[in-house]
């Protein structure tokens, strides 16, 4: 007999969790865990593995997790993958491997993130296992971006017994992890912990280091380096590029998040980078970024917190989860709604004139193109504005490589088996590839590389 | 970390530090910036780069205590010591040609950044006329620097203590309104001078490159936080600047920006002054 409804995890109540930073799922006890691992039917074809962008042996990790063998768990899933913890959290499961459950559709699929996070808990509470480490083969790699690509090509390439060096920005590592998720859905001291165990393995970190001015790719290749991988992200923050963009109080969603996460600013002045919220907020965009800004500005101070999105709830790029969250801690969805205007007073932002709009045709996309009602211009009240509509390929790596091809947005062309650019031995990956994505494809993306990698190193 | 190679005060609240850096030092070029750290707990400061020494790996900042970081920094980090983070370089590097003559105009703090682009376009081969403006004669710093780069010096002073009292921007006038050939004018300092010297210069169509401090946090293209007006479009001061055509930069937007966080920073400096008054106390 298996239960048609996951076993719940335990949260922090919406009303409660609104004024602080803490995470918001506790995650499962031992006996949770258990008890929603023994929901899984351990099908043969395994769909949920082929959901995964990595790979996991999910069936067989879940089938240690019912054994209570959680030591064993945790090492089947750090075999194909290096982030456990950062992916049982942020992982758009539904539509990844637990969309794919065979419980899925009939009943709730097992939550198997939930369980993933588990196990990585689990092991930083108990004991650390370590990916077994190839002989050291006197290759050296750079990787050059400390985000989730990145960090999966070090520890991937690590384990085959490559020499490691990861070029760092900024001055940690962790990339979007660090900057841009949220503590309360990802804190910090978890992609931390992570990121110390890369090192334990033997994996370099150099921070604070502007790859493109100080060495090129090229240099590193003529250098101390074998091969190369470029994962430095979707960095670049668009804009909407309407009058008064530029007034106080509009943010770019990387400037809200990062002066929050990164700098941690809602320890001011206890912390030197502050950030100023005003009473009511709005956030433009519908993505899982929206989500993080609307909720932050909550926690920051905001009495209201709105959602203002162009298209309708059925087409919000968010995951359902986030969206869940964020309803219930009260952010208010102003859906099917544009900005057409920021209007300020004394340079500062008092209110975002928007329209509303319709569903036309579908659009290159698929989804049903938003077109403007003519005449339904309408004001909305605030002294802050996030703008979360996306980010472009961070400029400083394709701006200072010659030989690199772009395609017309600017992103890397790299070859999606194995993230070969137009440089022999150079490699590319995540979101300078692909435009913004997830953490996880980004993590696929870094270990098909370094399987190319290593295939290219091996014939060198 | 990074080490503190030498400090030197060089005037009330203005200190100089080497600070090395070597990867820095080697490429860093003129216009360019950093950021740095103090500490865990530090905001990211943008700095322009005011020399670098490929040989000793020093990289040459000046600071002015005006803010909570750079007072804590001028007060508390000493020759000898490290600070947490130094990144670079960072920004576009100043467009150094032999223009003909050209007129360098630096105010306070401003002067320093400007002092490396003045050596570059005197080795270049331009004429270079410099024009350096101070509060008083105690907050001079550079003259020497100075004086053995350009062909010809003025130094102003507000009050009148030192050189010609007034503002950097009579002088500029002057020489424009003499009818002698300026073919280019660097203008560096708070953003109402640089917007008087380009208001001053744009009759003359002499073509006036300004460098922006707009508030940043990343410095390399990801928070926006920087972005500036520039001919009626958006532009980020870290990554395409921060020199820009001063004629086309809309300054008053730019002070706007400047002044959004005025009463945090007030907060943190109160907060600091309120911790070393512990201090003293214990």
């Amino acid at each position: 007999m298996i239960h048609a409804k996951q076993t719940p995890m335990r949260e922090q109540p919406a009303a409660e969790r609104v004024h602080n930073f803490n995470e918001v799922p506790l995650g499962y006890s031992p006996d949770e865990a258990v008890q929603e691992a023994e929901r899984c039917l351990q099908c043969p074809h395994e769909p949920c593995v082929k959901g995964c962008p990595v790979g996991i042996d999910i069936p067989k990790f879940i089938e240690h997790v019912k054994n209570r063998e959680f030591g064993q768990a945790i090492s089947v899933i750090k075999t194909d993958n290096s982030l456990p913890a950062v992916c049982g959290r942020v992982c758009p499961q539904e539509n990844q491997c637990q969309g794919v459950c065979t419980l899925a559709g009939r009943f709730e699929p097992v939550a198997i993130g939930r369980l993933e996070r588990f196990c990585a808990d689990w092991e930083a509470e108990n004991e650390t296992r370590y990916a077994n480490i190839e002989p050291d083969t006197g290759k050296r790699i750079a990787v050059i971006g400390a985000g989730p690509a990145g960090l999966t090509v070090a520890g991937e390439m690590r384990r085959r017994g490559h020499s490691v060096t990861i070029f760092e920005l900024l001055h940690v590592a962790g990339g979007v992890l660090m900057y841009g998720i949220p503590e309360f859905r990802l804190p910090k001291h978890i992609v931390q912990r992570e990121i110390s165990a890369l090192c334990e393995m033997g994996v370099e970190v150099k921070v604070n280091k502007v790859i493109g001015r100080t060495q090129t790719v090229q240099d590193l290749l003529d250098g101390d380096y074998d091969s190369v991988f470029i994962g430095t992200g979707a960095g670049l923050p668009r804009f909407l590029g309407v009058p008064g963009e530029s007034l106080n109080g509009v943010f770019s969603a990387n400037e809200f998040l990062t002066r929050t996460n990164l700098m941690k600013a809602y320890r001011f002045p206890e912390y030197d980078t502050p950030i100023k919220v005003g009473k009511r907020v709005v956030t433009v965009g519908g993505g899982n970024v929206a989500m993080d800004s609307s909720r932050t500005a909550l926690r920051l101070g905001a009495k209201e917190s709105f959602i203002v999105y162009r298209r309708s709830e059925d087409e919000l790029p968010a995951r359902g989860e986030e969206v869940h969250h964020a309803k219930e801690e009260g952010i208010q969805f102003q859906l099917l709604t544009n900005p057409i205007e920021f209007i300020g007073e004394n340079g500062n932002l008092r209110a975002i004139r928007c329209i509303k709009m319709e569903l036309g045709e579908p659009d290159d996309s698929g989804r049903r193109r938003p077109v403007p009602i003519e005449g339904s211009e309408f004001e909305i009240e605030a002294e802050t504005v996030v703008i979360a509509i996306g980010n472009g390929p961070h400029p400083l790596i394709p701006q200072s490589t010659p030989n690199l091809d772009l395609n017309r947005w600017g992103s890397i062309v790299a070859d999606p088996e194995t993230g070969l650019t137009s440089i022999p031995g150079v490699y590319a990956g995540g979101d300078i590839v692909t435009g913004a994505a997830t953490v996880i494809e980004a993590m696929g993306a870094g270990k098909r590389a370094a399987v190319a990698m290593h295939a290219f190193l091996a014939e060198k | 970390m990074y080490k503190i190679l030498t400090k030197r005060t060089l005037g009330p609240g203005i200190r100089e530090y080497v600070i090395e850096a070597p990867d820095i030092a080697r490429v860093g070029k003129a216009g360019q910036f950093i950021v740095l750290r103090l500490h865990e707990k530090g905001e990211r400061i943008p700095l322009t780069i005011v020399n670098v020494d490929p040989e000793t790996g020093g990289v040459t900042l000046v600071i002015q205590e005006v803010g909570k970081s750079t007072r804590e920094m001028g007060e508390q980090f000493h020759e000898g010591d490290s600070i947490l983070d130094f990144a670079g370089p960072l920004g576009e590097a100043t467009e150094i040609e032999n223009y003909g003559t050209v007129v360098c105009v630096g105010g306070g703090v401003g002067i320093a950044p400007l002092y490396p682009i003045v050596r570059a376009l005197k080795a270049a081969g331009n004429t270079v006329i410099g024009i350096i403006g101070y509060r008083s004669r105690d907050l001079m710093f550079y003259e020497e620097e100075f004086a053995s780069s350009c062909d010809e010096l003025i130094i102003m002073t507000n009050d009148g203590s030192y050189g010609k009292q007034g503002f950097v921007s009579d002088p500029l006038k002057q020489i424009l309104e003499s009818g002698r050939k300026i073919d280019r004018v660097w203008s560096i300092g708070p953003a109402i001078m640089m917007k008087v010297c380009a208001d001053i210069t744009r009759p003359f169509a002499v073509p006036t490159i300004v460098s922006l401090n707009s508030v940043m946090i990343d410095g390399t293209g990801m928070c926006g936080g920087c972005r500036v007006n520039v001919g009626g479009v958006a532009k980020f001061a870290c990554v395409d600047g921060p020199e820009f055509d001063g004629h086309q930069v809309d300054f008053d937007l730019l002070m706007l920006r400047q002044g959004y966080y005025h009463d945090e920073e007030s907060c943190s400096m109160d907060a600091y002054m309120a911790k070393q008054a512990e201090g003293v106390e214990k």
